[in-house]
């Protein structure tokens, strides 16, 4: 079983059932554990009926042990595995709203955001919004770069991620 | 797949029930499970009216206890759904399984803060194994199996299900299908070999092996397997308290209970063993004490049904995550193959001693007639027939009983283990009496605890299912009192309860009271009311100094063992 990254974050991906109060069982059974879920991203999958869950959790290789468990307990979990970050992609996606109020600046903005290959989707007068992609390390270097701007809104998805190759870990080891 | 004629939702609840082998409902009506009521007006499965659905849970808990059979509970929404909070907790604490069936406010109106609307599906998540709010009539029948289903297989718990009103009355055609698949849940787990022949090889290994039985032992099949093993191996067994009754408790390698309130020998042995087999055990701190220092001389086996009870408390050093009884059956095989049976041991001399030392002070006070708990309790168990269910409330009188009456076989003790629930005792009785009608249940009471749910005694009267009750009266909170003297020099706060005539109140309620004064008025009272066939109340006077000894300071080793100083020098040996 892999472990967290370097910032001490266990990756968990589960295929759980698509049906109203599936998350609140879940999330209320992170909070009723005493786990710290760090992010959570859901949407559905390539079937209808399931979708797929991707949790970061800081903790070590017990708290990673009885995640994985207490979550495949649940009846609305199908399977649930943690992910070798290694072994794996995790991507973010991060809407983030800057202040740019001149065209010097603006300017500025669009080739930072083209160096992290990100994509402006919205101007206004007064600002615009970028759109980058990426694992969270890139997103907070482009906020980092950025921050003197003015930020005036963030938004992150919280990372969702798939295991590399064509047979995944969850397939492979089947529920935990 | 059989297909019923049209039938209202409510009825079709009725008949899937009925289907799942539902025998008896405890329950209260209300406005929101009416139409449920209407149709059970006239359907042919018996439905007993308790005072309180704390009481109606309870009572389906100890239904499915004695019985291995679930239990099944009905109240209407809103306050009646809130009262059943802590009955599903404690048999979602204590692996019971029992299906709570609720009454919503119809579809509509849910969100809308309706009068009697409770989210009685948020609240209940964490404490129930699943919960269902079937939306449609149609829904009902597949949804009763799944409640089944997943609240018997496994790790056994309670299942709610939520049915708006207007689900209840909604005309539907009805299918009953034959089979159910939940996606997301295997209890079936088969033992993996290689863990199997692991737990052999250690067992057979070695010098002091032990076992601690759990809940999850202290089913029949798990239970015959664990005196196989026990015997072949002449490994001691003891018991946590949801375990007592797997192991006979008068075979010559019983310790009894481990932990708290544990024996002197459990408690003191644990610490020797080499190999510890514990088998459906969560290492509650209960049992194990302080838990890094419990057991630390042995390589601990642990064999569980639920996967996530795998080193959550205590690290394990070999897991096999199957049912108790498959799991022990192959290990007594492999046992088999791999050694004879063994002659004496060190090991088992050395149990003998303790025991004696141990039962010697159980027996002491034989000649003395004053009402004292142990005394209380041997009589208890030399006037009841084997097949007996003792069931407890919770508090002193809880570990005396657990400390003191010899259990033999599986589902003849009934506790509130996990979430001590004060209130327990009485209803859980009544129920495991509708299941075993022709065997005595006992329950054994505290003051306090017995006025949580005591009006529960009118169901027993007015439905025929006469227990005994036997209340271990000190008139105060006993065990918070314990603590009290024990841990906060004697600063009695709030727990002095002597307000209430135990025998009037037994007689109001149409019952048998009776209050005695010594040994032998209590033994008479019992033999006399287990000739009647009315339910009765025993008011057993014992002093309000009375302590639950040995006992283990809370967070403390199982080694520090208050209350033995008298038998140091057995201890020091070995
Ligand atoms: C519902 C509930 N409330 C409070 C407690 C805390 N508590 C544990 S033991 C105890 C005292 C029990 O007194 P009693 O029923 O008289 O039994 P005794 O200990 O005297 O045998 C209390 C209040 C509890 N376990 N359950």
């Amino acid at each position: 079983m892999g472990l967290g990254n370097e910032k001490g974050l266990i990756l968990i991906s589960a295929i759980v059932e698509h049906k109203p109060g599936v998350l609140h069982r879940i999330s209320n059974m992170f909070r009723r554990r005493d786990f710290n879920i760090e992010s959570i991203s859901v949407g559905v999958t390539e079937f209808k009926d399931l979708a797929r869950m991707t949790i970061t959790v800081k903790g070590d290789a017990n708290t990673a042990n009885q995640v994985v468990k207490q979550m495949a307990k649940l009846i609305d979990v199908v399977q649930v595995n943690v992910l070798d970050w290694a072994n794996s992609v995790q991507r973010e996606l991060a809407l983030i709203k800057l202040k740019a109020e001149t065209h010097e600046k603006r300017s500025e903005i669009m080739d930072y955001t083209s160096v992290f290959r990100g994509r402006i989707i919205d101007v206004s007068r007064d600002s615009l919004i970028v759109e980058v992609t990426g694992d969270s390390d890139k997103i907070d270097a482009f906020i980092n770069l950025t921050i003197s701007f003015g930020i005036i809104e963030v938004a992150r998805t919280g990372i969702t991620a798939l295991s590399r190759g064509v047979i995944s870990p969850i397939e492979n080891e089947g529920k935990a | 797949m059989s297909v019923l004629n049209k039938s209202s939702g409510g009825k079709a609840l009725l008949e899937a029930l009925k289907k799942e082998g539902a025998s008896i409902i405890f329950g209260i009506p209300g406005g929101a499970i009416l139409p449920i009521y209407d149709e059970l007006y006239d359907f042919e499965i018996r439905h007993v009216l308790c005072q309180h659905e704390q009481s109606a849970a309870h009572m389906a808990d100890g239904f499915a206890r004695a019985s291995g059979k679930p239990g099944v509970c009905f109240a209407t929404s809103g306050p009646g759904a809130t009262n059943l909070v802590t009955g599903i907790a404690n048999a979602y604490m204590d692996s019971s399984p029992i299906i709570a069936v609720t009454g919503q406010v119809p579809k509509p109106m849910i969100g809308k803060d309706a009068f009697q609307e409770v989210d009685i599906i948020g609240i209940t998540t964490p404490i129930t194994k699943y919960n269902f709010q079937p939306r449609s009539a149609s829904e009902i029948p597949e949804t009763v199996k799944k409640a089944f289903f997943i609240a018997t297989t496994g790790r056994k718990g309670p299942v709610l299900i939520d049915i708006p009103k207007d689900v209840q009355t909604e005309e539907c055609e009805l299918n009953f299908p034959d089979k159910i698949i939940v996606r997301g849940y295997n209890p079936y787990k088969k033992p993996c070999e290689k863990q199997i022949n692991a737990a052999v090889e250690l067992l057979a290994s070695a010098e002091k092996p032990m076992i601690l039985a759990g809940g999850g032992a202290a089913y029949p099949e798990a239970s015959s397997y664990l005196l196989k093993i026990s015997e072949l191996l002449l490994a001691p067994v003891a018991t946590s308290l949801m375990g007592k009754g797997a192991f006979p408790e008068d075979h010559p390698l019983s310790l009894g209970l481990l932990g708290m309130h544990g024996t002197l020998t459990a408690n003191k042995l644990i610490s020797e063993a080499d190999v510890l087999l514990s088998v459906g055990t969560r290492f509650s701190d209960r049992t194990t004490g302080k838990v890094n220092e419990f057991c630390k001389e042995a390589k601990i086996i642990h064999i569980d049904i639920d996967e996530a009870e795998i080193s959550k408390n205590k690290r394990v050093d070999l897991a096999i995550v199957a049912d108790a009884s498959e799991a022990l059956k192959v290990i007594y095989e492999g046992l088999l193959n791999r050694l004879n049976k063994k002659g004496e041991t060190p090991w088992f001399k050395r149990i003998k001693e303790f025991k004696e030392v141990w039962e010697g002070w159980i027996f002491e006070e034989e000649s003395n007639k004053e009402l004292k708990p142990i005394p209380i309790l041997k009589i208890l168990r030399k006037t009841l027939p084997v097949d007996a269910i003792l069931v407890t409330e919770v508090g002193q009188n809880q570990m005396w009983s657990a400390l003191y009456f010899k259990v033999f076989t599986p589902r003849t003790f009934i506790t509130s283990g996990g979430l001590g629930t004060m209130g327990f005792g009485l209803p859980a009785s009544i129920g495991a009496k509708a299941a075993k009608p022709d065997v005595p249940v006992v329950d054994v009471a505290g003051d306090g605890s017995f006025m949580m749910t005591e009006n529960a005694i009118s169901v027993s009267v007015a439905e025929k299912f006469p227990v005994i009750v036997v209340i271990i009266n000190n008139r105060v909170l006993g065990m918070v009192a314990q603590w009290q003297r024990l841990f906060y020099e004697r600063r009695y706060s709030a727990v002095k309860l002597d307000r209430v005539d135990f025998v009037k109140l037994a007689e109001a309620y149409g019952a048998n009271g009776v209050k005695v004064q010594d040994l032998n008025e209590f033994s008479k009272a019992l033999q006399n009311s287990l000739k009647l066939d009315v339910t009765s109340v025993i008011d057993v006077p014992i002093s309000p100094e009375e302590n639950v000894l040995p006992m283990v300071p809370p967070g403390s080793s199982l080694e520090k063992i208050m209350g033995v100083e008298k038998w140091d020098w057995v201890m020091k040996k070995g």
